[in-house]
Order: structure tokens, then C-alpha cells, then sequence
């Protein structure tokens, strides 16, 4: 980001990312140098993820202490400096600074890191205006599963590079990735939504098993809601995501398909959100806000969710796999006390279990003027070396098959082995292969429609998604 | 107005607009050549900066263009401008856009001028107090949105911790800013927090400018301290009263920072400014998202009409 490595807005910037600073000294500094508000904030946020990352390693010793870098990188790009955007989520950043210095020494090539959002749809945001302006600023970045079909036309071609370990990765994603004759990105990690549930809890309230239902879900989250209230007022049966966000349409996504209500927009271009099964999966959602899920649940993301489950007042989570290594930090009240499932599904017919497809992929920009360095990068990082280490370290879900059975990766998470069979088959992907560069208008109309019927806006939920199915008609007409 | 009057010169001594003409011939208009070539600069660069993007948003407003896509765009005339003032989510965001305009400029003058009569007396510590007073509008919008987002939180919040646990003024937490009913009036009670020191200081430069001499007198005809805030205080505070409200009502309507960094793009407290970056960035309609942003200029050129024609009233 900046070469001059002794300007003091480079020294404030790189001490914050480290974590050596509290919030005072960054304020105080940067007001001291003048920096815009925009820039303080940034810093704040990138020292607040990194201050809970020092605190949330689960692995003893320092982050990126399982890396081992992988033969055959090339030698001959030091020298080169290359800019990435990488992690927001709070234990990465020191992982991913870990893994760039290990890198910079086996190649010479220099990395700059920037903290990117933790909000998916600010992501795109960003990139699509350095896109847009073909700029040359951002050399290689992490991608959603979504989000190839839409940045095909900036991407560098990765096809070639994919293969130079010869190890296998999932082939849906692959093709998920590719668009035309382009790998747009190598996948990096997979995710599917899950369901966290408390052991300890469920045995001492009498239940055998995790839900495998929704009304499963809903009797034993009030049954221990009611029970746990009694010594904790702040304890809630079931939190998730509910804001109105990209993460909405995941969540949304699972309560339709395990009911049996349609992907939304299907292979041939139907619009298939407006049918009994999908506007009771709504309504059933809209009765957990303010009983067994929190008010304030129609505007947590990951992370708002992530921290009342962490300190013990949730009874059932949907999150993401990679709330299961913080949970399992030493000092975590819930440290040995949960386990995971699929998330449950409905009942009649075509229920199914559905857990949103979800995973990051690393993306070259086809503007970069270090094309070789950046694919070096890229290649690194998904290497089957790096792509152990992140599982071990951080819990986050490989895309090389036979990463699912190394020893070290399973005794770190055992639950990895239950999901391996999702992403062979099972999740549940999203329309944006069917929908390409008009994803984002298909998504921003389902969530905003799915928040309105949870947050009570539209009091009636048939009427609302009635008026949903036009709208996703209008956009899908103009593919 | 009649100071005025008992000053004015003599008709005979009356001397017309002082306002600079080139004077005549060949010298003049080099003179004003010259003039010309020295402004020249700050205009391009005005141009350039001002005249040249708000062109190019008048333009993009009446295609179809999406932001980096391979799509060709087209001319679709006054489609967009039809889509946004019928679809619902526009007018939405207009109205929300109205009432925290006008509930928050109203509450922020109020509390701004009560603030600055007190500020206005002679009392101990005033110097510090007038310090501390500035404080919320010193801190970055990015900043203590972010702190009053955490303070809302419906489990661990500061707010609710206060009103429910210590003072027990309501019975359950409340979810500020996930209920709809009071997300708006929670981020519009931030803005007012963070805003009011604006408008006391700006309201107390009006206070200093009224002479003292002019209360002693009618304290000596026998006023009361209300008739004196009501036939004094406010008439002569006039001016700077408008002023703070123009500057005010206008950064109200375009508000972004504090609805953004606390709701993002939840339906219920969309403002016309958010709306215009979803249109424009999220969803990569830039043509929609243009004539959101020309609809928007024009409504404040409204506003800026508005005042100026009320200054120019007021003028003495």
C-alpha cells in the first residue's frame, strides 16, 4: 500500500494491523497526522479484528505456525511487490501476515496486505469500482462463490496455474468457477452454513440428538430458553443472521429449500419464490424474532451472531464453520461444550436438508501489472501446505479432497469428515451461475423482501413475496 | 432599519453602485482581459471538479449503463426518473429522508440555542464547558456511529443496561435499532447529539453580535425576561439563525455516514443518499442511480432557493 515503509501513516498503519496499539493510541496519532475519518475507522476496525484474533488463536503458539511452505514456488519474480486483499474475519489477518512473510522469504516477491470488509456486499462494492476504472491498484483478492459470473471480464485467466500440484479440488467448485473457458478464481476455502448446537445443554434439558427439524429446532431452543432464563436473562434459544445483507439470502436460502420452496431462480430462468412452502418458511423465521431468537437478530451479521453464541447465551447457532475454532480458543465459555449438524430442515414434501453453499476463491485482476508474481501468490495460497495449515489453525474447510482425510486435519476438526459428503454433493448453491452479472439485483430483492417479513414491515408475508416474485421477473427478463 | 435611516447620507451626497466597471477605451479592456486570465485557472478547475461529473450524472441518468460491465447502454430518456419516483422503494427512502431532515434540524436548533444562551452568560467554567461542549462533533461520524451502534446493542448495550438494569425505567431490553419503530428516531437521536454543537456555536456568534446596550434599555422601559428573549433576542438572531439552519438542512437531506455505517441498507431507515450508492455501486445501475443523484441535486437546489430568498427578506 505504501513503499515508504518510515512514513508515519505507514508505521500507525502497520503497528495498528499488529495489534500493539489500543483504540487511544490510534485515535490519538491519527488525529495527531490529520487522517481522514474514513481512514480512522479503518484502522480501529483492522486493530479491533486483529485484538480479537490475538485473543481467539486456538492453536498454541502464533498464528502461522503450521505453515509449511510448498515446493516448487518460483524463484526467479524477487523483487516484485504486489498488492492483496484478503480477511475480515477476526482470527485471519495475523494467519494471513504469517503465511505472506513466510512467502516473501522463499520468493522475494513483497506483499502488501489490506484488511478488506466484513460485509460481502461492501466487498463487490469495492472491487467493482477499482474494475470499473481498470485499475491497477489491487493485484490479486479473495472472491465469493458468487461472484465469478459477475468479475469474469476482469479476471486473469487461471486455468493453467490451477493444476501445478496436481492435487484435486472439489469439482463443483471448479466449475462454479469457471465461466466460458476461464477459471476466474482457485478455489481457497469452502464453507457451507451449519448448525451449532450446546451438548452440555441439550443433556441437561433431556434431549438425545440435535434437532433434525425446523419444529424440533423451535421446541428444544424454547424448552432451554425458558429453563436457562432463570439465572441469565440474555440467554436466547437460536441467533443467526437476519440483517439485511448478502448473508440474509444464505440463511433465507436454507429455510426455502429445506422446505421444499424452490432456489429462488432455477436453471431454466423460473422465478420460484412465490409458493406455500417458501412464504411458510418466511413466517416460521418471522416467529423466532423477539420468542426464541433476539430482537436485535434482524440485524446481526456473522459476527453479532458469532459473539452472544461465543459468550454462552445462545443455544443454537447457524453460522459459518469458522466460529468453530474461536469457540474452542482457551478462556471460551462454550470451550468442549458443542458440536455441529446440518442445519434442519422441513417437513412435507421435497423437504431436504440445505446448507448455502458458501467458500472463497483466490481471483487474479486481469489489470495487474504483475501478473506472474500475483499468480504466484495465488498459487501459494491454495496450495494443499497452506490449505492444511488454515484448516488446522483456523478451522476453515479445504477445497483439495483428500485434505478431508489427513490425521492432523480431522484431530483438529473432527466435524470436518460430516461435511466432506456436502460438498461432494450436497449444499445448496445460489442462482448466481444462472443469473451472472445480475446476481446482485436478484439478491438485494430477496433479502430487503425477506427482512421486511422478519422485521414486520410487510404484515403480510404472502403478499410480500407475491410482489418479490414480480421484481425477480422484471430483473431476470433482462438476461 | 430606522439606524439606518437616521445615518443616511444626503440625497446630494448619495454616490452611485460602488460595484468596479472597467473604465473605457483600450486600458479597460485589458483590464479586463487580464481580470478574466486571473480567474481563468479557478474556474477550470471548477469545471473540471464540479461541472464536468455533475454533466456527466445528467447524462448517465437517462441511459441504461451498469458500472464495469460488458453490456452496451442505451438511451432509455426519462425511464429511470419513471421507475424511481413510482417504485416504492424510492419514495420510501424520500420520506424517511423528510422526516429526519425536519425532526432532527428542529430539535438540534432548539437544543443549540438553549445551549448557547447558557454559554452566552458569564459563569464560572465557562470556558470549560464551551471546550467539552464540542466534543460529539469533533469525533469522526465513522467513529461514534460505530460507538452509538454498540451502545444500541440489544444484549450487551450501554443504553439498555442503563434504562433497564439501573434505573429500571423499561422492563425488557429493547432492540433500538433492529425494530423498525425505532431505528430511525435512534439514529436521528445520534445525529442530534452530534450536531447540536454546531448549531450553539454558530448561534452563539449570533448572541455576541447583539449589543448589550440594547437589553439595558429595555430593562430600564420595564421588559420582562421573556419579552426581551422574544422582541430582542430572536429578531436580532435572525440571520444567524438562517444561516445555521441552510447549513444544517442541507447536510441533513444528504445524510450518509451515520444511516450507513448503522443500518446499511435495511429498508426501514433508507435514506435518498444510500439509496442512490445501492443503485449505483451494489447493483451497478448507474443510470438508476444517476437520476437518484440528479433528483436529489434538484431537491436542494430547491432548498438553497428557498433560504436565500428568505435571507434576502430578512436582509438589513
Amino acid at each position: 500500500m505504501h513503499n515508504d515503509a518510515s512514513s508515519p501513516v505507514t508505521r500507525l498503519l502497520a503497528e495498528s494491523l499488529s495489534g500493539q496499539l489500543s483504540r487511544r493510541d490510534i485515535l490519538k496519532r491519527a488525529g495527531a497526522l490529520g487522517l481522514s475519518a474514513p481512514l480512522i475507522g479503518i484502522m480501529l476496525s483492522a486493530q479491533a479484528h486483529v485484538a480479537a484474533a490475538q485473543d481467539a488463536s486456538p492453536v498454541a503458539g502464533e498464528p502461522g505456525s503450521t505453515i509449511v511452505v510448498p515446493e516448487g514456488l518460483p524463484t526467479d519474480l524477487g523483487g516484485a511487490t504486489i498488492n492483496v486483499i484478503f480477511g475480515a474475519d477476526g482470527p485471519s489477518v495475523p494467519w494471513e501476515e504469517a503465511a505472506i512473510a513466510k512467502f516473501t522469504d522463499a520468493t522475494g516477491i513483497s506483499v502488501n496486505l489490506t484488511v478488506g470488509p466484513q460485509s460481502a456486499t461492501e466487498r463487490l462494492a469495492q472491487y467493482q469500482q477499482f474494475f470499473a476504472a481498470q485499475a491497477a491498484d489491487v493485484d490479486a483478492m479473495m472472491i465469493d462463490v458468487i461472484w465469478p459470473g459477475i468479475l469474469a471480464a476482469h479476471a486473469a485467466d487461471l486455468s493453467q496455474a490451477i493444476g501445478w500440484q496436481g492435487a484435486d479440488y472439489f469439482e463443483r467448485i471448479v466449475t462454479n468457477n469457471t465461466i466460458g473457458d476461464k477459471l476466474v478464481g482457485i478455489p481457497w476455502y469452502t464453507d457451507a452454513g451449519i448448525l451449532y448446537y450446546r451438548t452440555d445443554l441439550l443433556d441437561k434439558h433431556g434431549f438425545d440428538a440435535p434437532p433434525a427439524t425446523w419444529a424440533e429446532l423451535e421446541e428444544m431452543a424454547s424448552a432451554i430458553q425458558d429453563a436457562e432464563r432463570a439465572d441469565n436473562p440474555d440467554f436466547f434459544g437460536f441467533v443467526w443472521q437476519g440483517a439485511a445483507y448478502e448473508g440474509l439470502t444464505c440463511d433465507a436460502l436454507e429455510w426455502q429449500v429445506s422446505n421444499g420452496g424452490g432456489v429462488i431462480v432455477e436453471e431454466d430462468l423460473t422465478v420460484s419464490v412465490n409458493n406455500p412452502q417458501a412464504i411458510a418458511a418466511f413466517e416460521r423465521a418471522r416467529g423466532w424474532v423477539g420468542t426464541i431468537s433476539p430482537e436485535g437478530v434482524t440485524s446481526y451479521m456473522e459476527e453479532e451472531a458469532r459473539g452472544v453464541w461465543q459468550a454462552g447465551n445462545a443455544a443454537f447457532m447457524r453460522n459459518w464453520p469458522y466460529a468453530y475454532a474461536p469457540g474452542q480458543e482457551e478462556g471460551s465459555a462454550i470451550k468442549d461444550k458443542f458440536a455441529i449438524t446440518l442445519v434442519p430442515k422441513g417437513e412435507g414434501e421435497g423437504a431436504t436438508n440445505a446448507d448455502t453453499l458458501g467458500g472463497w476463491q483466490v481471483m487474479v485482476s486481469t489489470y495487474s501489472k504483475n501478473q506472474p508474481a500475483a499468480i504466484a501468490w495465488a498459487q501459494y495460497l491454495t496450495s494443499r501446505e497452506l490449505q492444511k495449515s488454515y484448516a488446522v489453525e483456523l478451522s476453515r474447510l479445504p477445497t483439495i479432497v483428500d485434505l478431508y482425510d489427513d490425521a492432523d486435519v480431522l484431530d483438529a476438526n473432527p466435524f470436518f469428515a460430516q461435511l466432506k459428503d456436502v460438498f461432494l454433493g450436497g449444499a445448496v448453491a445460489r442462482t448466481s451461475s444462472v443469473t451472472s452479472d445480475l446476481y446482485n439485483q436478484v439478491s438485494t430483492a430477496y433479502f430487503t423482501a425477506v427482512n421486511e417479513i422478519l422485521t414486520g414491515q410487510a404484515t403480510d408475508a404472502a403478499a410480500r413475496v407475491a410482489k418479490l416474485a414480480q421484481d425477480l421477473e422484471g430483473i431476470v427478463s433482462q438476461l | 432599519m430606522s439606524y439606518q435611516a437616521d445615518v443616511a447620507p444626503l440625497p446630494e451626497l448619495a454616490v452611485p453602485s460602488k460595484a468596479w466597471r472597467a473604465p473605457e477605451g483600450s486600458l479597460g479592456k485589458s483590464r479586463e482581459r487580464l481580470a478574466w486570465l486571473l480567474v481563468l485557472p479557478s474556474l477550470l478547475v471548477v469545471a473540471i471538479v464540479a461541472v464536468y461529473p455533475l454533466y456527466e450524472t445528467f447524462r448517465l441518468s437517462f441511459t441504461n449503463t451498469r458500472l464495469a460491465s460488458a453490456r452496451v447502454p442505451r438511451n432509455v430518456g426519462l425511464e429511470n426518473y419513471q421507475t424511481l419516483l413510482t417504485e416504492g422503494a424510492f419514495r420510501d427512502a424520500l420520506s424517511h429522508t423528510i422526516v429526519f431532515t425536519v425532526v432532527s434540524v428542529a430539535l438540534e436548533t432548539l437544543l443549540g440555542l438553549a445551549i448557547a444562551l447558557v454559554i452566552h452568560s458569564n459563569f464560572r467554567g465557562r470556558g470549560g464547558v464551551r471546550t467539552a461542549m464540542l466534543v460529539p462533533w469533533a469525533i469522526p461520524t465513522v467513529v461514534s456511529a460505530s460507538m452509538w451502534q454498540w451502545m444500541y446493542h440489544d444484549v450487551f448495550g450501554v443504553v439498555n443496561d442503563i434504562l433497564v438494569n439501573r434505573l429500571h425505567i423499561l422492563n425488557t431490553k429493547v432492540a433500538w435499532l433492529a425494530n423498525p419503530a425505532t431505528a430511525l428516531p435512534a439514529i436521528i437521536a445520534v445525529d442530534v447529539w452530534k450536531t447540536t454543537p454546531f448549531m450553539a456555536l454558530l448561534l452563539l456568534a449570533g448572541l455576541q453580535l447583539i449589543p448589550g446596550d440594547v437589553y439595558e434599555s429595555s430593562t430600564v422601559d420595564g421588559a420582562s425576561k421573556i419579552q426581551q428573549f422574544y422582541q430582542i433576542t430572536l429578531p436580532l438572531l435572525k440571520p444567524a439563525l438562517l444561516v445555521a439552519l441552510i447549513f444544517r438542512t442541507l447536510d441533513a437531506f444528504r445524510v450518509f455516514d451515520v444511516v450507513f455505517v448503522m443500518k446499511q441498507f435495511a429498508p426501514e431507515t433508507m435514506t435518498v443518499a444510500v439509496y442512490a450508492r445501492q443503485q449505483l455501486i451494489d447493483l451497478q445501475l448507474l443510470g438508476r442511480g444517476s437520476a437518484a443523484a440528479v433528483i436529489i441535486f434538484v431537491c436542494i437546489f430547491a432548498f438553497v432557493i428557498l433560504y436565500t430568498r428568505l435571507i434576502r427578506v430578512e436582509e438589513f
